[in-house]
């Protein structure tokens, strides 16, 4: 996909604390409420664990430890993206989930000096849009957990 | 990749592996016309999409195969391995091209002229046939008998080749012997009866073969994952209403749900059949390859192939195919021996291996056996010893079976010369590791001069697997039954069963020492603390042979559990073997035992060891000589180290200093019900004078004797060697232990101080031994009053409960001196029990003693008014024992 391109893009926009970040639509499979998961012992922190989506296991991924926030306070609710990756199913747990907006990707700017390294890792672009910031995701680099034996 | 191109190769591939069992199967059978016409059919389609996909490499060398071919159709040349063997070149070359293509896409260069030299050459005609015969269309009945791959061909001879076939006389003596054409399905002969025969592939195809592909469609792997998976979720959500309808009896759906439970069950079989495979698939490439080893190492080797209709998931198939083969090669190249030797041997030239594959419960077994030479399991020892994985210390500890084993080893290979097909030293363990991935076992026993057989079990899928649920703390897993060998559940009554030696946990099971790891330890899990002390569950794992006990709080059930890839974050943690969903949907995780067993380091070779030891030690009692066994090392004092046989040792306890009773000069400690005697270990050393106080015990027979330590230190393997007798009593002498000088204990030397008071006192208190029927529903009670009775010197006999004790004095009344019985107790109790014996004739006078947990003077009075003798607490050791004491007073 080329990032120039004056077509709309959509993009599924979503809440963690108080930034609005967003991926491409075409990334995201679905979009589920918060359902039990089943925790992994001895993967990493950002690993949140196993949901059952229709018998099909799905991998869950804590984004806010993925983008160094602070913890979700426990029984606060949660929202799985789910993300169709190769032959994995990973669920991107967020806080909640916004509108689906179009936006031209060549207004997508670059991310300002000033974020957070880790985030600035992560973020393929910003769109200044009227309310604030969205910052859109590299899903791509979000799921390359470094995963040690 | 281009679509056409790759529909090209998947048929091309299938064709070919086709091919190379036709080809061998053609040399066997050379008037085999059908075969020949199937082989030149493939070839042609070959040469023909090559040309039309602009493969010109490939397709010169199709052409020159395919020229040869159709001359050995028309009958111009002979089928022999002169003239097969550059075909079969040209073969490997159309293969290894296609396999470049499929990674690059692209014909790669090469030249290939010396193999159309070949094939020119052949063509050219040293090999044309000069005399074409006219009873070609006659098997030579003689030449029938050796012919391989048909066993059961004496009952065949009656089969013919097709009279049409201008077949091939054979003129080559080394040739393989011809053998008749299998029987074909027009052939008048009756067919070989299936069940019996152990019918290798071939006869599936030949010239059944086109109307089985009509028959059949080809479909991509990745649409039955699909299908399976939907199946799956479709059970689920089938387990789901069924739960639903039942809880409600008038469910007005439950007749429908009742339909789709039939469908879903007929469905899900259905699909799991769409991945069954037979294992001759597998075996299709063995022939070709024994063909080759045979040709170019000059031996001679009969293949017979039982079962190979045996199906198995294709995922399993898979995974077994290289195994398979690399291990046929290994019987091939150092298992039968060259034919001089063999003849020299006193056995048939001609060397046998056979595959046998057939279904055991859910498993499939495969057998590969040879009839040549065997394993010198002497070699491997040596071998091992050579290359260090081997003590020779533990060299009598060993069995053959588990020195076999170390062939599994990498980098292990017995063969003396290195070949170009095995004995380079790679491959037995990547066997192994690969067969145990699938949740298989393997194994080896062999016999000198007899032949090797290699057992191969494996899953029949991996896609639906029996497993227990268990669960530590909040968390459930499941653990693949495979490897299940038994569970113990550790209450209150049997936690002595778990001691602690050095911090590490291990469990006495039998005549086993079991290394012990808690799942919730090993997956750093949260727990409630130890202070809270509910039931826990050990089960016994198998891991190559060796076994260890993983402690979980709670056992489930078994379920058929659908397996369910990891995903990508969790599959390099290497404890777990994948997913699964659960009735209630819940998702758990698989536990992997082996790397289970790896990560906690529990199975390492020196704690394998350490188990085998212990186990033979257990058997022959103390040996006190060349072989190295389990010590346990402790200090009887500051300074002097001791150290005694680990098999000896029941138990090791730590006690508080203030629970420790002094009387008449010894020290006395409860537990388990009774006073035990703590002896110092050294004359000199001061009991209590550390807290807590170590105490290492011994049950000898039914006597129980601590020995207070200063310290426990260490558990060693070594061998115990005397250097130095000692004139101390207690201590056999000095011996070098783990590279220090240490004290090695007489332990008889205690057990005699113990004896000699036993006696002792129970000889002061009763002139006479009584026989003694003690009556107790608990387990407990039964285990605690018989080594205090035994140890008064008496014989007892136990019974359950009331209606078991008359049982047995119906039977041998007149055998017992006294009844102690308890008051409550299923079926019939205390007092129904003693109102029975009163009311007979021939021991109405048995004495009878009630025991009791209470002893309140109303329960007494009632006891004493029902027709009991004494009345005693159960609990009250000493009580028991004058109870008993005065019967045998009264009675003498």
């Amino acid at each position: 996909m080329t990032i120039t391109s004056e077509d709309p893009c959509r993009y599924v926009t979503f809440k963690l604390k108080d930034e609005l970040l967003g991926i491409p639509v075409e990334q995201v499979q679905e979009v589920l409420p918060s359902r039990a998961i089943t925790p992994i012992p001895l993967a990493t922190e950002e690993i949140s664990g196993f949901l059952n989506l229709r018998g099909q296991i799905v991998t869950s991924i804590d984004l806010r430890r993925r983008l160094n926030l602070e913890p979700r306070t426990p029984g606060t609710k949660s929202i799985n993206i789910i993300i169709k990756d190769e032959e994995d199913l990973i669920s991107l747990v967020v806080d909640e989930v916004g509108d689906v907006l179009d936006l031209v990707p060549s207004e997508l700017t670059s991310p300002p000096a000033t974020l957070d390294a880790v985030w600035r890792e992560y973020c393929r672009g910003v769109f200044q849009l009227e309310r604030g910031l969205l910052v859109i995701l590299d899903a791509e680099k979000v799921l390359d957990i470094h995963v040690g034996a | 990749m281009d679509e056409l191109l790759k529909e090209f190769l998947v048929e091309s591939n299938e064709n070919l592996s086709q091919l190379d069992q036709e080809i061998v199967e053609l040399e066997a059978n050379p008037e085999d016309t059908e075969i020949l016409k199937s082989i030149f059919r493939t070839i042609h389609t070959v040469k023909g999409s090559c040309g039309f996909l602009g493969l010109s490499r490939m397709e010169k060398v199709a052409h020159h195969a395919e020229d040869a071919l159709g001359k050995m159709r028309d009958g111009v040349l002979a089928v022999i391995p002169e003239t097969i063997d550059p075909v079969l070149k040209a073969i490997d070359i159309i293969q290894e091209i296609l396999q470049v293509i499929e990674e690059t896409q692209v014909e790669p260069d090469g030249d290939d002229s010396e193999i159309i030299e070949d094939l020119k050459r052949v063509l050219a005609g040293d090999f044309t046939v000069s005399e074409s015969s006219p009873e070609a269309s006659e098997p030579s009945p003689e030449s029938a008998p050796q012919a391989p791959e048909t066993p059961n061909q004496e009952a065949e001879q009656a089969p013919q080749p097709q009279a049409e076939s201008p077949a091939e006389p054979v003129q080559e003596p080394e040739a393989p012997p011809p053998a008749p054409a299998p029987p074909e399905p027009q052939n008048a002969t009756p067919p070989a009866p299936k069940a019996q025969s152990p019918a290798p592939a071939k006869k599936a195809q030949g010239a059944s073969q086109p109307s089985v592909a009509s028959k059949s469609i080809r479909v991509d792997i990745s649409i039955l994952d699909r299908l399976m998976n939907r199946v799956g979720e479709l059970v689920l959500t089938r387990n789901q209403l069924s739960q639903l309808a039942q809880s409600d009896e008038n469910s007005p759906y439950k007749l429908a749900i009742l339909e789709l439970n039939r469908v879903t069950t007929e469905l899900q079989e259905a699909v799991m059949q769409t991945r069954m495979r037979e294992i001759g698939n597998a075996w299709k490439r063995i022939p070709r390859i024994l063909r080759d080893l045979c040709s170019s190492s000059g031996k001679q080797i009969d293949l017979e192939m039982i079962g190979a209709d045996t199906e198995l998931d294709r995922q399993v198939l898979d995974a077994i195919e290289d195994p398979l083969l690399h291990m046929v090669r290994n019987s091939a190249d150092h298992g039968v021996e060259a034919p001089d030797i063999r003849k020299a041997a006193g056995k048939p030239e001609k060397g046998k291996i056979t595959l046998n594959a057939r279904h055991e419960g859910g498993f499939i077994v495969i057998e590969i056996t040879d009839d040549g030479a065997g394993i010198d399991v002497f070699r491997v020892r040596q071998k091992a010893i050579n290359q260090g994985l081997l003590d020779p210390s533990d060299v009598g500890v060993l069995s053959e079976e588990h020195i076999l084993n170390f062939i599994f080893e990498p980098g292990f290979s017995t063969a003396q010369q290195v070949t170009s097909v095995s004995g380079r030293g790679v491959g037995m363990d990547v066997v192994k590791t690969r067969i145990q991935s699938i949740g298989g076992t393997v194994s080896l026993s062999t016999k000198m001069g007899q032949g090797t057989t290699v057992h191969i079990k494996i899953p029949l899928t991996l896609a639906i697997i029996s497993a227990l649920i268990v669960s530590s703390g909040h968390h459930s897993f499941a653990i693949p039954q495979v490897g299940v060998v038994e569970l113990v559940r550790v209450s209150d009554e049997n936690r002595h069963l778990i001691e602690t030696v050095n911090g590490a946990r291990a469990m006495r099971l039998r005549d086993k020492l079991l290394s012990l790891v808690r799942l919730s330890d090993v997956l750093g899990l949260d727990r409630p603390s130890d202070e809270v002390r509910n039931d826990e569950y050990v089960i016994i794992i198998q891991v190559e042979k060796r076994e260890f006990g993983l402690i979980v709080d709670a056992v489930h059930d078994t379920e058929e559990i659908v397996v369910k890839p990891l995903g990508r974050y969790a599959s390099n943690l290497n404890v777990y073997a994948g997913t699964t969903i659960l009735g209630d949907g819940r998702v758990i995780l698989i536990l992997d035992t082996t790397g289970l067993a790896n990560k906690s380091e529990i199975l390492n070779l020196s704690e394998g060891k350490v188990n085998e030891a212990a186990t033979k030690v257990e058997h022959t009692d103390i040996q006190l000589d060349r072989e190295s066994v389990n010590l346990l090392l402790f200090h009887s004092n500051e300074g002097t180290r001791h150290a005694l046989p680990l098999s000896l040792v029941s138990r090791l306890e730590e006690f508080d200093s203030k629970d420790i009773e002094q009387s008449a000069g010894r020290y006395l400690i409860q537990y388990r019900g009774h006073l035990m005697p703590l002896i110092p270990a050294d004359s000199c050393y001061q009991v209590g004078s550390v807290d807590p106080q170590p105490v290492i015990v011994f049950s000898d027979a039914d006597r129980v004797l601590g020995l207070a330590v200063h310290q426990i230190s260490d558990i060693v393997q070594d061998r115990i060697e005397i250097e130095m007798k000692a004139n101390l009593p207690g201590i056999l002498g000095t011996a070098v232990i783990d590279g220090l000088a240490t004290d090695v204990l007489d332990l008889h030397h205690f057990l005699r101080q113990t004896q000699q008071d036993w006696f002792a006192t129970t000889q002061m208190k009763t002139k006479k031994h009584l026989d003694l029927l003690v009556v107790d529903d608990s387990d407990f009670f039964r285990n605690l009053l018989g080594p205090i009775i035994v140890g008064g010197g008496h014989k007892v006999v136990f019974a359950k409960d009331g209606q078991e004790a008359l049982q047995i004095l119906e039977s041998n009344g007149n055998a017992f001196d006294a009844v102690l019985s308890d008051l409550d107790m299923p079926k019939l109790n205390g007092f129904e029990l003693v109102k029975h014996i009163r009311q007979r004739e021939d021991y109405s006078e048995l004495p009878v003693i009630a025991l009791t947990g209470h002893t309140s003077d109303a329960s007494r009075e009632k006891a004493l008014e029902s027709g009991f003798n004494n009345f005693i607490t159960k609990i009250d050791k000493d009580a028991v024992l004058d109870a008993i004491c005065e019967l045998g007073n009264m009675s003498s």
